[in-house]
């Protein structure tokens, strides 16, 4: 793991920010009825998409789920592409086909969310196959939540990855829901990190912390790239809201969510960088501003943006 | 041209496609030292080594979609599905995903994969070592779909998949693995979506795809001693499907039967009877006629009572000849 500098520091900060303004915006917008169909945010989850891409380089890529906003944003997608996209518009990456659910940019090694849980697992690892097979270095990340761990292909790839040596860190985002479903009712064990013996690779477990979170990443994808192999890396997020934006969270006890807004990433980084005066509060409030606006931006980029055209509808299906 | 068996066809495709494109490699169960259970990869390991003929783990839904991922970034996998049964395994990997990351990522990404499969009964290999679900994967929109019946085909077939850089489900049929053929000694291709036309006939148009030619030839070269013409179109592709070729036999003759291995109900039959109603019902004659099996699963010991074969080929003939519409 690299020494982060102090703009390293500013810029993480600054994109665990944006992840939020994001997603609070696209609440706003969602329930206005603006966004058809059903998105997820990740509120409360900053740390993990942000401090796990601060160890990639472009060239490496992610696959991420239907929670998958701040790792898109975290692997550096422009705020518009990404707003026009979810807004289902024609200059999205995806040419509206994907919107929040199954958001791809290739451009950026971003092989996409996807709206089966568990689906994008052996996508991943595929992608590191790939990576392995060509001699190149890229890392593959293939971000999950611990719901996935109970489907066959996150066994499956992760015997293979193990098996075969393949560049790939496999980041579990434990936020204790699977939808709507808490972990002890499906899971006999607290972490999900423990199955890792079983595949003969290293399981680490960490808290929501950007910090921690920077640094296990570190070491996995570094040992990743040195070929010897994968890692599992839970991190023990939190969800503040529901499965889907209008999840009314009748399952789910008030100290429960509670519990989660007090485990907010995004303060205690920044207290963090607070008291070891890499940031200001000033600087902090400025930043805030500049992402607000940035945000509006999009979103009005996004709602001036055309739709596509019904003549296009079966374009491109084969290559 | 020489003479070489279906199965050995397989092999040599495989083998010429890995030797003209480094991506190309080929992943599976038993398919390294073992060579493949019915040995169509056999020598290929030592050949190309562990690292582009790999063994896998019984895994069929995690190498589906590794197989994916592997061709959404740059390589060309062949991945042999042992059964088609086990193709149940992993549709997720197939269906939502293969299918469909080139369409739902806005063609950033192309998905050149091959998927091969050994279909059908013959074996007696009973329930889940014998079906037909060629159709299942006609319904998916980006999915490419090829049955072929004969040694040049599987191997012009396969070659064209290879090539293709779409996923191409091939459908071999454990029947026919054992059958010679003549193929050229030098390099050739079958283009994908192109029908065969076995023997010209003026009658009665027959369209049938991978075991069910041989058989439907069989019932023509009886029905020819009847004074019967028959016009024998091999489909090879069930999608796309060479529409073009079927509506003009038909318009020909007037008459058209349908025949595959695969449970009727649903079928590839159902497809292309209802285009060429849709299209031509103007020139037909009488009532398309469906030859398939029987709406059970594929039983161990009654599998030669359940399999359709010339007998069943031949009556749906003299049928249409006698009904008139």
């Amino acid at each position: 793991m690299s020494e982060l500098t102090k703009g390293e520091f500013m810029a993480s900060y600054r994109d665990m920010v944006k992840i939020r303004r994001v997603e609070e915006t696209l609440m706003d917008v969602f329930s206005a009825g603006e966004i058809p169909g059903f998105i997820h945010v990740c509120i409360g989850q900053e740390a993990t998409p942000v401090a796990v891409c601060k160890n990639l380089k472009e060239s490496d890529c992610i696959a991420t789920t239907h929670r998958g906003h701040g790792h898109a944003l975290a692997k550096g997608i422009d705020l518009k592409l990404f707003m026009a996209e979810l807004f289902g518009k024609k200059n999205g990456p995806c040419l509206g086909r994907s919107g929040s659910m199954h958001l791809a940019y290739k451009a950026l090694g971003i092989m996409g969310a996807n709206g089966i849980v568990g689906g994008g697992i052996p996508i991943a690892t595929g992608a590191a196959f790939a990576s392995k097979y060509k001699k190149n270095t890229d890392v593959i990340v293939c971000f999950f939540g611990e719901g996935s761990a109970g489907e066959g292909t996150f066994h499956e790839s992760l015997n293979m990855a193990s098996l075969w040596k393949l560049p790939i860190v496999y980041v579990c985002e434990n936020n204790g829901w699977a939808e709507f479903t808490s972990q002890s009712v499906h899971m006999p064990i607290k972490d999900v990190a423990d199955r890792a013996a079983s595949y003969n690779m290293p399981g680490v477990v960490v808290p929501n912390d950007f910090l921690e979170i920077y640094a296990a990443a570190g070491d996995a994808v570094e040992r990743a790239r040195r070929g010897e192999g994968p890692t599992l890396l839970e991190v023990k997020s939190r969800r503040w809201h529901g499965h889907f934006v209008g999840d009314a969270q009748k399952y789910r006890a008030a100290d429960d969510i509670e519990g989660a807004r007090a485990q907010d990433c995004i303060a205690r980084f920044e207290n963090y960088l607070f008291s070891n005066n890499l940031l200001r509060p000033d600087e902090a409030a400025a930043l805030d501003r500049e992402i607000r606006d940035s945000v509006s931006q999009a979103i009005e980029f996004a709602r001036n943006s055309p739709f596509p055209d019904p003549s296009e509808l079966t374009e491109g299906l084969y290559a | 041209m020489k003479e070489i068996r279906y199965l050995w066809a397989i092999n040599e495709a495989i083998r010429e496609e890995m030797e003209r494109d480094g991506n190309v490699l080929l992943i599976g169960e038993d398919v390294g030292g073992p060579g493949g259970s019915f040995g169509a990869s056999r020598g290929l390991a030592e050949r190309f080594g562990p690292e582009r003929v790999v063994d896998t783990p019984i895994s069929e839904a995690g190498i589906m979609g590794l197989a994916a991922g592997a061709a959404v970034c740059g390589l060309r996998p062949i991945l042999e599905i042992m059964f088609m049964d086990f193709m149940t395994v992993c549709m997720d990997g197939i269906v939502n995903q293969a299918a469909k990351l080139r369409y739902m990522f806005g063609n950033q990404y192309t998905v050149p994969l091959v998927i091969r499969t050994p279909a059908g009964g013959g074996l007696n290999a009973g329930p889940q070592h014998s079906q037909c679900l060629e159709a299942w994967f006609a319904h998916v929109p980006g999915l490419k779909v090829v049955m072929p019946a004969t040694p040049y085909d599987v191997k012009g077939l396969l070659k064209s998949a290879i090539r293709d850089d779409n996923p191409v489900i091939v459908v071999e049929n454990k029947a026919l693995h054992a059958m010679k053929g003549n193929i050229p000694e030098e390099e050739y291709l079958v283009p994908i979506g192109k029908a065969d036309i076995k023997r010209s006939g003026s009658d009665v148009t027959v369209v049938a795809t991978s075991r069910m030619v041989h058989e439907s030839a069989k019932a023509a070269d009886r029905l020819e001693k009847e004074g019967i013409s028959v016009e024998l179109l091999d489909l090879r592709s069930i999608s796309p499907w060479d529409r073009d070729t079927v509506f003009t036999s038909v318009a020909k003759t007037h008459r058209l039967v349908i025949a595959h291995e695969a449970v009727k109900s649903f079928g590839t039959g159902a497809e292309v009877a209802a285009t060429v109603s849709e299209e031509m019902i103007h020139e037909l004659d009488a009532p398309i006629l469906r030859v398939g099996a029987p709406f059970v699963p594929v039983p161990f010991s009654l599998e030669k009572a359940y399999l359709p074969n010339s007998e069943d080929v031949y009556k749906a003939v003299k049928k249409v000849l006698e009904r008139i519409l």
